[in-house]
């Protein structure tokens, strides 16, 4: 089946003629070869394969292609301004807040989302929001720390 | 990794013309004992890690891979510090078996250990050698020279100076020197011992960093594979039919491992589960709870490790003595990468792309795969994604070989989670035994340790106690005892370490608490081993330890356990709150006191004990794989709970610092004593004794009932 998708990746125009039913993930990875999008679980439970749907954040494992018809998605190849890193992927750099970083752009993409919805999180609220991201080489103090230090910057509260 | 990755050294070397080449005429002392221990050496020639271009850029490779635990920075430090340049200047090609020297593997925490002191001394040795260059350049002695930044000048006159990149100018230098080059002095240190930001960092919060499952190659193919319901089942009927009938699908079959195939995984995906396979399952002999007696049954016999004095003796000196059993279940490595590879089989020869944790020992595998000679397989390993032991073996890299041969095509075999939870070289199921005494004054008297399935790391008995016996059974995987386990085992963070520390820093705790004596006093009263004393003392301090004696059942506890491992000595402090009404255990903080040698790099070091921290709470707390004969019950993350953000603790590491000793393990010391510490926090809020791991809120409840 061929279904006519049309939206806007990471700042551009994407028109593609494909099964709409196919998942956002493997059309990212596979068709438009943007590999940072990983695939960890497939069922939507580990979160690496997150990314911002209208500034929300989706899992793109469990997500239809035809469902961001005419919509504005960001993948994490998308979110710095030419070589200036976003706010969240300095943090977590200048943090240590990734090891082997297979989880990073899901969890970054998950805390660009969190932000954008609570641009003053308490700690607790950023733990909550974390929460379905996961992160094996355990990183989740660090990654808890460079979401703080944004918020912080954008004067939010540090506590 | 870089693109240095995707060319052989021999290229790279022509492509960058000149370039100094070095050799050097002296014995192997020092380049790896892991190498020895294995029968292989370290390459002795400087230029198997090292190359120097015209423009000065050095480029360092490494069999190591870079799977998080951040030795792509470390090892750059050391080479940077030793050669004597900024460590931006050098470029880390990893896990090439093209362009890197031999490595058995990355693991056991040996990379800063064993594999660092070769890079050391062969940027110490390249330095020696380009001052020597220099010395002729400038035309004074070489004793008069520095070297900085990868310059080299005259000490007394620092304009008179010629650059790394000068000497090695279009020139093809064969040199030879007969003396040994010093390393670098801590005092000297200027690349070691400080914390640089990760240099894989920048790729991979953008996501530029390369994993296997992310490299294409034109005319790929996405393999999913045709698999048993369980392990030791039989083939009896295949019909691929109705999945070859699917547009752009071929099935192929290379001496029973049978894949569908097409450009896209999820065609492949859908296709695959359209292949009627009917298969022979045998009824299974135990399952989760009945493995322990199978382990004790069927172990072959022991290996004594340890021991000393009689422990009937022991018996007698004893005041009280402690008789315990502990066990601790299938657990998974679940990194969050599944093992994924991409090969290319063409004129006879073979590349594959793995996520491997040892590109060497992949190589030889993938050849007896294909029928080929090792020359002709080459394994590169992009950034791994979460390794932990894991990514030992190579199963999907053999795979992909054998359906790229089969196809023709290149093919990317990338596992499920459901398959990573099948295939995975499980953490074995271990029993331990431990009979222990003490005497009235609150003197250990006797330790008679038995294992069965965990191996012996971790069990060294550093305790002072006259009368001891360790008896190990059956390795970890049986050693001969088939079939031992029901799928394959394998190494895991720290291998055994955190079954027998979980064991025996419970016991000591017990004996503690009986003697009533606090439980940190106990240890410092009954060892002399300077450095665990001092990780003690240390981690005594910083968690700001009060004495009292365990369990105070107030709801609320802290414990304490110590161990060495990997040449490492780390002590932890566990607070926790135990629900009465639920279970429900929450670890509120650990600290952790770690004294490993020289540390490279000591913000690296701390991710890596924060990282054991968090992950050892899955095995304390939830993490088991339940089985029934060879059917795995676990197939994501849904029924196999990971520790999440709301679990992890305030976590606090001090390093102690001893600058006498190389550097040591860093990988897993901090993960082996997390059982221990957490069972021995959860005896002193609730007074009960947690000897089945995981300590789940149901078992940690059904024991306060008990109790």
């Amino acid at each position: 089946m061929r279904d006519s998708v049309r939206f806007r990746l990471n700042g551009r125009p994407v028109s593609l003629q494909t099964d709409g039913t196919r998942k956002l993930l493997w059309v990212l990875r596979n068709d438009l070869e943007l590999t940072g999008t990983k695939y960890g679980c497939g069922e939507g439970l580990c979160g690496s394969c997150t990314v911002l749907v209208d500034g929300r954040a989706v899992r793109a494992c469990q997500a239809d292609l035809a469902s961001v018809q005419g919509r504005e998605v960001v993948t994490i190849e998308g979110l710095a301004r030419g070589d200036r890193l976003h706010p969240l992927q300095q943090a977590f750099h200048e943090h240590g807040g990734l090891q082997c970083g297979y989880c990073t752009p899901g969890m970054i993409l998950g805390a660009v989302a969190l932000l954008q919805a609570n641009p003053r999180p308490t700690r607790e609220q950023i733990v909550q929001g974390m929460e379905g991201h996961l992160c094996r080489c355990g990183a989740h103090q660090r990654i808890v720390a460079a979401i703080q230090a944004v918020s912080a910057q954008r004067g939010g509260r540090d506590d | 990794m870089t693109d240095a990755t995707r060319i052989g050294r021999r290229d790279f070397v022509k492509a960058l013309g000149g370039g100094i080449l070095v050799l050097v005429s002296l014995p192997a002392a020092g380049l790896g004992r892991d190498a020895e221990a294995q029968g292989r050496a370290y390459p002795t020639d400087v230029n198997a890690y090292l190359h120097i271009a015209e423009d000065g850029t050095v480029t360092l490779h490494s069999g190591k891979i870079e799977m998080g635990q951040g030795v792509m920075t470390s090892l750059t430090q050391m080479a940077a510090e030793d050669l004597g340049v900024a460590l931006t200047s050098i470029r880390i090609v990893m896990g090439d078996t093209a362009s890197c020297p031999w490595d058995a593997g990355t693991w056991g925490s040996m990379t800063t250990r064993f594999f660092g002191p070769a890079v050391r001394a062969a940027a110490a040795q390249a330095r020696l050698i380009l001052t020597d260059l220099a010395a002729t350049r400038l035309g004074v002695p070489r004793t008069a020279l520095s070297v900085e930044n990868g310059v080299v000048f005259v000490t007394a006159a620092r304009s008179r100076r010629v650059t790394f990149g000068e000497l090695a100018r279009g020139q093809r230098i064969t040199h030879t020197v007969d003396e040994r080059a010093v390393l670098r002095a801590v005092r000297e240190f200027t690349v070691m011992g400080r914390s640089p930001k990760r240099l894989d960092g920048p790729e991979k919060v953008t996501g530029a960093a390369k994993y296997t499952a992310d490299v294409r190659l034109p005319g790929m193919l996405y393999a999913r594979i045709v698999r048993p319901p369980a392990h030791g089942a039989t083939l009896r009927r295949l019909d691929t039919a109705a999945a070859e009938a699917v547009a752009g699908v071929r099935v192929v079959n290379h001496d029973g491992l049978v894949a569908v195939l097409s450009p896209d995984w999820e065609t492949s995906d859908r296709a695959v589960r359209l292949v009627r396979a009917d298969w022979d399952v045998p009824a299974p002999a135990f399952g989760t709870e009945s493995v322990f007696d199978h382990l004790v049954q069927a172990a072959a016999d022991p290996r004594t490790t340890e021991s000393a004095g009689d422990v009937e003796a022991g018996r007698q000196q004893s005041a009280r003595t402690f008789d315990v059993t502990y066990r601790h279940p299938y657990v998974a490595h679940a990194p969050i990468e599944p093992h994924a590879a991409l090969a290319e089989v063409k004129d006879g020869k073979a590349t594959v792309w793995a996520s491997t944790q040892a590109p060497f020992s992949l190589q030889p595998q993938i050849a007896r795969g294909l029928g080929f000679r090792v020359e002709d397989v080459r394994v590169i390993t992009p950034y791994v994604g979460g390794g932990f032991g894991g990514k030992a073996a190579g199963q999907q890299a053999v795979e992909a070989a054998r359906l790229a041969q089969a196809a023709g095509r290149p093919v990317q075999v990338g596992w499920t989670r459901a398959e990573e939870f099948f295939y995975d070289t499980f953490d074995p199921a271990a029993l331990v035994r431990v009979v222990s005494g003490v005497d009235a004054s609150g003197r250990l008297t006797l330790w008679d340790y038995q294992v069965y399935g965990a191996g012996g790391r971790g069990t060294e008995v550093f305790y002072d106690v006259p009368n001891r016996r360790v008896r190990v059974y059956g390795g970890r995987s049986g050693e001969g005892a088939a079939p031992y386990h029901p799928f394959a085992v394998g190494p895991w963070r720290a291998p055994g370490a955190n079954t027998n520390r979980f064991a025996a820093e419970q016991q000591i705790d017990a004996m503690a608490s009986a003697a009533g004596v606090d439980p940190l006093e106990f240890r410092l009263r009954n060892t002399t081993d300077a450095r665990m004393l001092s990780v003690l003392r240390a981690v005594g301090q910083a968690s700001g330890w009060q004495p009292a004696v365990a369990p105070r059942r107030t709801g609320r506890g802290r414990g304490l356990a110590c161990g060495i491992d990997a040449g490492t000595y780390v002590a932890h402090v566990a607070e926790v709150t135990v629900d009465r009404a639920t279970g429900a255990v929450q670890v509120e903080r650990v600290v952790c006191a770690q004294e490993m040698g020289i540390v490279v790099n000591p913000d690296g070091a701390k991710m890596q004990v924060e990282g054991c921290v968090t992950m050892g709470l899955g095995y304390a707390l939830t993490e088991e794989v339940r089985f029934e004969g060879g059917r795995v019950l676990e197939a994501n993350f849904d029924t196999y709970p990971l520790p999440r953000f709301s679990w992890v603790p305030r976590i606090e590491t001090v390093l102690v610092p001893n600058d006498d000793l190389a550097p040591q393990g860093g990988g897993e010391p901090a993960i082996v004593n997390m059982g221990g510490v957490v069972a021995n926090a959860i005896f002193d809020a609730a007074g009960v004794r947690m000897l089945r791991l995981p300590m789940t809120r149901e078992r940690v409840l059904a024991e306060i009932g008990r109790g």
